[in-house]
């Protein structure tokens, strides 16, 4: 296990130096650079602009940019942002609450929806629960986030007036009500979508796991068809799907940039809008980098979760 | 996405296979409808009441009538021509960052399964870095950067798409390469690119485009989100993606700018994965 454990690692290091490489070469390809914005102001005169440069390091070769970047990152210094001067952890941090909390709610509502709906279409392959339910879930996987997002907006805040369409609380109010209020349609958004894909995997592995003899070995002893679907069936089905919904997560927390953007969430995604929309590079390369450690992180989490239920997989 | 799984593996089978015709009329239905939309881009200039950007400022955002079905912008032009020429725009990207994903993904995919060994392995460690990439925010970077023209957004969206197609492929070609079939090509003196076009590739078609069909669905969700942001298809062109960019605007005013252009993504991409799921089935 702790050998299996330490390949798995010893591969995600390159990997993430390759794609550390990547971006940071996207970024910098830019013609004008971060400093394009004053290009184009004529009360910034070009020797400044140099001086900026020259500051920020923007004169020196590409590869030796990267390679101080590089050094400092690793050692948790990010930089600082370049709109507002602050340090960019300092900027990243301050976000990532706002996006956890509508994350983890939307993870939990998903898996509300999710795991009862794959469970009773696999109990019943091709009958109507499991024909409504597919239907639904290539609904949920083919609708565009963000317009599922206005058209909630049009009817529950706009049309009926029930529900706030944007922010995370009402400015200087903020009870509980109202935050659970703020909430609700940019929780329904990323729940609805990830249930669709979630209860389909959840759907086949639970079809796979009720052909198992140890299904029919427990019916056989007289088991109640409840306990033998929940306490045996579904246990074996679930482990594989949470594998996916652990690395779900990760993708999550970087697609939270549509949801966020359309309900103005004060979270990651609307600071990588926000940091775009100005070439923060400093900000933008460490969100990407970090968004990029955390879907290798919860791979390999995955993976170990397997291998520590299933020994198999680790002896491969 | 979908599961491979299916239906196929069930314990309990109720009916006998022949009530398996439903999804296919599924399937069919969801294709007839993928074809209307497309001949109705095509037909864009014959359908369209008006021209896309004729303006007419006396009929400002006028809700939907027997003049204008689907109303009008804040410049007066006509919803309708507007969403038909979109059509155009956003099939065309789906459809051919597709096309480039697949290529890039066969290639790259085929070429590791084939090669195997050293090769194999860095191909499928970029492929798994790329994987490892924020799609959605790697291109909003990659189009604020470029600033692309509609041509360099399919190469856009297409390049950040290849890697579910390399990886099925991949698999594909490394379980065939030892055959039997395989080995006498082969022996009969076949060349590297004769194993690989006439022996290999034709056996991996099915893989392959159940991948791409994905990749179309994608490609045009992609192309809509960029838009959306404002970095994809620029104005005054229009495409579904930005209409719904000034949609967003004027939500509480002008509900009508955004229901065409979003219920028709949602048709296309609807669409094209029951088509990709009837076809995963099959096989």
């Amino acid at each position: 296990m702790a050998r299996f454990l330490a390949r798995r690692v010893l591969q995600a290091a390159p990997l993430l130096l390759l794609i550390s490489g990547l971006v940071f070469l996207l970024i910098h390809s830019v013609p004008g650079g971060p400093l394009a914005v004053y290009l184009s102001n004529p009360s910034v005169r070009p020797q400044d602009i140099e001086r900026l440069r020259r500051a920020l390091g923007l004169d020196r070769p590409l590869w030796q940019q990267y390679w101080s970047w590089l050094g400092a990152f690793v050692q948790g210094d990010w930089g600082y942002s370049f709109s507002d001067g602050r340090p960019v952890a300092m900027r990243i941090l301050e976000r990532v609450p706002a996006t956890l909390e509508l994350v983890a709610t939307s993870i939990a509502f998903a898996l509300m929806l999710a795991v009862p709906a794959g469970v009773v279409a696999a109990l019943g392959p091709r009958g109507w629960f499991d024909r409504v339910s597919t239907a639904l879930a290539i609904a949920g996987i083919s609708v565009p986030a963000f317009w599922f997002g206005l058209v909630l907006q049009m009817i529950f805040a706009i049309g009926l007036g029930w529900l706030p369409s944007s922010g995370r609380a009402t400015f200087g109010g903020g009870g509980a009500l109202d935050r659970l209020q703020h909430l609700a349609l940019p929780v329904t958004v990323l729940a609805v979508v990830q249930a669709a894909a979630w209860s389909r995997y959840l759907r086949g592995s639970m079809i796979e796991s009720l052909a198992q003899p140890f299904v029919a070995a427990a019916r056989a002893r007289g088991l109640p068809e409840r306990a033998v679907v929940l306490r045996h069936a579904l246990r074996h089905a679930i482990g594989p799907v949470l594998a996916i919904v652990m690395v779900d997560a990760a993708l999550l927390v970087s697609g939270a940039v549509v949801t966020e953007s359309v309900f103005a969430w004060p979270g990651l995604g609307s600071l990588f809008t926000e940091a775009l929309a100005r070439r923060d590079y400093a900000v933008l390369m460490a969100m990407l980098m970090l968004a990029s450690t955390a879907i290798v992180l919860f791979n390999l989490i995955a993976d170990a979760a397997h291998a520590l239920l299933d020994p198999r997989v680790a002896r491969q | 996405m979908m599961p491979a799984a299916g239906g196929a593996g069930a314990t309990r089978v109720q009916r006998a296979p022949s009530p398996d015709v439903r999804p296919r009329a599924e399937g069919a239905a969801a294709a007839a409808l993928l074809l209307v939309l497309l001949a109705s881009a095509l037909a864009a200039p014959m359908l369209a009441p008006y021209q896309p950007d004729q303006l007419d400022l006396d009929r400002r955002r006028e809700a939907p009538s027997a003049a204008h079905w689907f109303g009008t912008d804040e410049l007066g032009r006509d919803v309708l021509a507007r969403v038909l020429y979109g059509a155009r725009v956003s099939l065309a990207v789906g459809l051919l960052s597709a096309a480039v994903a697949g290529a890039s993904g066969i290639a790259i995919g085929g070429v590791a399964g084939y090669a195997g060994g050293a090769i194999d392995a860095v191909l499928m460690r970029a492929t798994d870095a790329m994987l490892a990439v924020p799609r959605l925010p790697l291109l909003m970077i990659a189009a604020s950067v470029l600033q692309p023209s509609v041509p360099l957004l399919v190469v856009l969206i297409g390049l950040a798409g290849w890697m579910e197609t390399a990886r099925v492929v991949r698999a594909e070609f490394a379980a065939l390469r030892g055959r039997g079939f395989v080995e006498s090509a082969r022996a009969a003196g076949a060349g590297h690119a004769r194993i690989i076009g006439a022996h290999l590739l034709p056996n991996a078609t099915h893989v392959a485009i159940v991948s791409l069909t994905l990749a179309v669905a994608r490609g045009i969700l992609l192309e809509s989100a960029l838009s959306f942001f404002g970095v994809g298809v620029q104005p005054p062109r229009a495409s579904w993606g930005n209409m719904l960019y000034q949609a967003q605007a004027a939500l509480s005013t002008e509900p009508w700018l955004a229901i065409a252009p979003g219920l028709l993504i949602l048709l296309t991409t609807l669409s094209v994965n029951v088509v990709g799921d009837r076809l995963s089935r099959r096989g």
